[in-house]
């Protein structure tokens, strides 16, 4: 069938430029350039472009620029270009339409409504640089009291404590399953939680055996609908084990790995034969009640001795903080909420856009609901899904969370311009990949290096805000909304926010 | 009950130290334990069999379990060795030996919801009836129950590589048997329906997209799954299914002769991919 669709880039080549070098060829897996040697002439096709930006960047002479193609139908509020060009490629596939990475629809970013405080005069601000600074997190459930004794040298603490887990800064790699990404992406993820002695999470695919002894007490392993590689050995290399129920990018649904993404590596780490599809059911099936739910995350608990905090993650949705309350009573030591511009793999589009609502939202109504039921201290929460900055970050832990996930961004670190083709397999950029000739691109110690950059920036960033407060631990900002002002905001967001308006 | 705010904590709240129940509840003698575990709860059921495997036993015998949950899970060995035999008496509650890692567990009684859940590798023999989602997401080892189980058995169970995991059921199934397999051998033998009376699972197999149903008795067409293709049994099969079917006789003292005697179907999935083409590229 002939195509009607528009094609969504277009790509200028400087002819003067052009050394005929035939980089952007090689660069291209989704074969938008060829050479004519007879003409001596590289030859486009428009429409296999994904706008992904990689033959711009690698081209030697800058001779290329590939933006969006400008020729448009006539404007129309309601029928825009992306609903039309949708509509048409469903009347050529019947298919429901797939994408990647997060919600980009602009619905409010509720982070560039709020702003943060600072000191001035009636209390100092404090310089990171050289006065302490304690971002130092501790993940899991706390006692509602501690009891202490005095003995003879010192003290006695009586109160039975929960297993914690120590991390440097608040900031953790999101769930990013190796089979989602590929080996040197999820491998740097690894490493560079290690050298920052912060936390990765596996995602649902498993750990590679391999990687379990060394990377085991850096990560956050993930037990999800499909099971896939869980067994006892994994559980127990880990920090902490995740229930996933659900993801910010497309609550209610499952998951679904193509078989020819299950490769012998990825068979081996899902524990699966190669080349059948890796199906995640869309509920986990013992679990249909909270009841349920409680008895999974004992049987965790009983899997580990007791020895590891067990989480559960939730996309967020509309009684989100009901829900919260419900898992932190069936036993969960870290609740972590999704927000619905969290990224994913592959997702139908219509769930991606429309299913959900924002991380800030959720997360302030968890938080506020969980201290009203006298319960906060039971559970820690992270936040994740659409944190795109240290500002986010800082935003999220005055609105409530212990800790945030850090997912796209880390991707962006590692090359990813976002052009929500994750799912195709053909990431010209060998992140999200598992082409053995694509993911040579990324080479996981420079990879790794840019990670730890990254996570080092923003938690000094995160100092220097601390300091300009006049706070000198995290601790003392956490939940602490007195910090934060909206602006243009409305009565009902405020409320739910939980913060002030600027100037109140 | 500690009630504080509402909350209550339904596992934990008095858990009594494991020395002082080591002392009334256990006693070891020689390479056999024996738990009394009336009014334990299931941490420390499990408290006790952890204990027990410390000491080096490698036969546990649990009287009086009452609907205690996880027995064997946290039996979990790094050096992968020292494997036991755990025998239940009376009716162990759900998630019995969910991610069990290589032990051998025996109920003299009926087994609740969730047996061998992710389990890796061992063996559960249920002297009676199994609850729902038996043998869910299990990877490896065989559980064997006598009577019939509940909804949803067998429901993505997955083989790799040298695991291939096998549950036997000796009655019928309830609906959802087999969905979303993907792996490993499930054997429903239909004992205790009478002539002609179908199977009471309906959508046998929905979303199937490996492993194998050997299927002795009636169903009827509308109760197998869409993803599902009815074969006739191979010489291969047969091996298959007289290895398995023999054990299950061992176990429960039946007749294998007689069982094999009967007609057998074969359930295959139709395609590795089922969902393969449902989306637009």
């Amino acid at each position: 069938m002939y195509s009607f669709q528009l094609p969504e880039f277009m790509i200028e080549r400087a002819a003067d430029r052009c050394i005929r070098c035939r980089v952007c060829e090689r660069q291209c897996a989704n074969q938008v350039y060829s050479y004519d040697a007879e003409l001596d002439r590289m030859f486009i096709e428009e429409k296999n472009c994904v706008g992904c930006q990689r033959c711009v960047v690698l081209c030697p002479t800058l001779a290329l620029n590939v933006r969006p193609r400008t020729s448009d139908y006539r404007p129309n509020a309601s029928w825009t270009r992306d609903k039309m060009q949708n509509l048409k490629k469903q009347a050529e596939t019947g298919g429901v339409i797939l994408t990647g990475s997060g919600n980009d629809k602009p619905y409010r970013i509720y982070w560039d409504h709020l702003v943060l405080n600072a000191s001035q005069v009636t209390n100092p601000s404090i310089d990171p640089l050289r006065e302490p600074m304690e971002l130092k997190t501790y993940l899991g459930r706390k006692p509602d009291a501690v009891k202490i004794t005095r003995c003879a040298d010192g003290f006695d603490v009586e109160t039975e404590s929960f297993p914690n887990v120590a991390i440097p800064t608040p900031l953790v790699f999101s769930a990013m399953s190796y089979g989602a990404i590929s080996y040197p992406a999820y491998l740097s993820l690894a490493a560079a939680a290690k050298e920052l002695g912060t936390l990765f999470n596996t995602g649902e695919g498993g750990l590679p055996e391999h990687m379990r002894r060394e990377f085991g007490g850096n990560a956050i392993v993930q037990c999800a609908s499909g099971r896939f590689g869980v067994d006892a050995d994994y559980l127990n290399n880990s920090q902490i084990v995740e229930i996933k129920i659900g993801q910010g990018a497309k609550p209610g649904i499952g998951g679904h790995l193509p078989g020819e993404k299950v490769l012998a590596n990825i068979s081996e780490t899902r524990m699966i034969p190669i080349g059948t599809d890796a199906l995640s059911p869309a509920p986990q099936h013992d679990i249909y009640s909270i009841e349920d739910l409680s008895m999974l995350i004992y049987a965790l608990k009983e899997a580990t001795n007791y020895a590891k905090p067990v989480s559960v993650k939730i996309a967020a949705v509309h009684n989100v903080a009901a829900i919260a309350s419900g898992i932190v009573r069936a036993g969960a030591d870290i609740v972590a909420i999704d927000g619905f511009r969290g990224g994913t793999g592959a997702a139908p589009q219509a769930t991606r856009d429309n299913v959900g609502i924002p991380l800030e939202l959720a997360l302030a109504a968890v938080d506020k609901r969980l201290r009203e039921e006298g319960i906060r201290n039971k559970c820690s929460i992270m936040a994740a899904g659409g944190i795109r900055c240290s500002a986010d970050a800082i935003k999220a832990i005055a609105l409530g969370a212990d800790g945030v996930y850090v997912g796209t961004a880390a991707l962006i670190a590692m090359g990813c311009t976002l052009c929500q083709k994750c799912y195709t397999g053909k990431c010209n950029w060998g992140i999200t990949t598992q082409d053995p000739f694509l993911i040579k691109r990324l080479n996981p110690e420079l990879t790794t290096q840019r990670l730890v950059n990254l996570m080092r920036a923003w938690s000094h960033e995160i100092q220097e805000m601390l300091g300009g407060m006049g706070i000198n631990a995290i601790e003392s900002l956490r939940g602490n909304r007195d910090h934060l002002r909206g602006i243009g905001l409305e009565d009902w967001e405020l409320n739910v926010l939980g913060v002030k308006g600027a100037g109140e | 009950m500690q009630i504080k705010f509402g909350y209550r904590d339904n596992f934990l709240y008095e858990i009594r130290p494991t020395g002082v129940l080591c002392s009334e509840c256990m006693s070891i003698d020689a390479d056999k334990a024996v738990i009394e575990a009336r009014d334990l709860k299931h941490k420390e059921v499990n408290d006790l069999c952890r204990e027990a495997v410390l000491s080096g036993v490698s036969k546990i015998t649990i009287n009086n379990v009452f609907g205690q949950r996880y027995i064997g899970t946290r039996l979990y060995n790094p050096t992968g060795q020292h494997k036991v035999t755990i025998t239940i008496n009376n009716f162990p509650g759900n998630d019995l030996g969910i991610f069990l890692d290589g032990h051998r567990i025996i109920v003299n009684g009926n087994a609740q919801d969730g047996v061998g859940n992710t389990m890796n590798e061992g063996e559960i023999i249920v002297h009676g009836r199994a609850g729902d989602v038996a043998a869910m997401a299990m990877r490896g080892g065989k559980i064997f129950v006598r009577d019939n189980v509940g909804y949803r058995a067998a429901i993505h169970m997955k083989e790799y590589r040298d695991k291939l995991p096998v549950l036997v059921i000796g009655g019928t199934a309830q609906d959802f048997m087999g969905e979303y397999l993907a792996g490993g051998v499930v054997i429903m033998l239909g004992l205790g329906l009478k002539e002609n009376e179908p199977h009471r699972a309906n959508y046998i197999g929905t979303g199937m997209h490996g492993g194998v149903i050997y299927l002795r008795g009636h169903v009827e067409p509308h109760q197998l799954g869409k993803e599902v293709g009815v074969r006739e049994l191979d010489d291969h099969d047969w091996q298959v299914l007289q290895t398995h079917v023999y054990e299950y006789c061992q176990h429960f003292s039946k007749d294998p002769a007689e069982i094999l005697s009967s007609k057998f179907i074969k359930l295959l999935p139709v395609s590795k991919r089922p969902y393969g083409n449902i989306y637009a590229y």
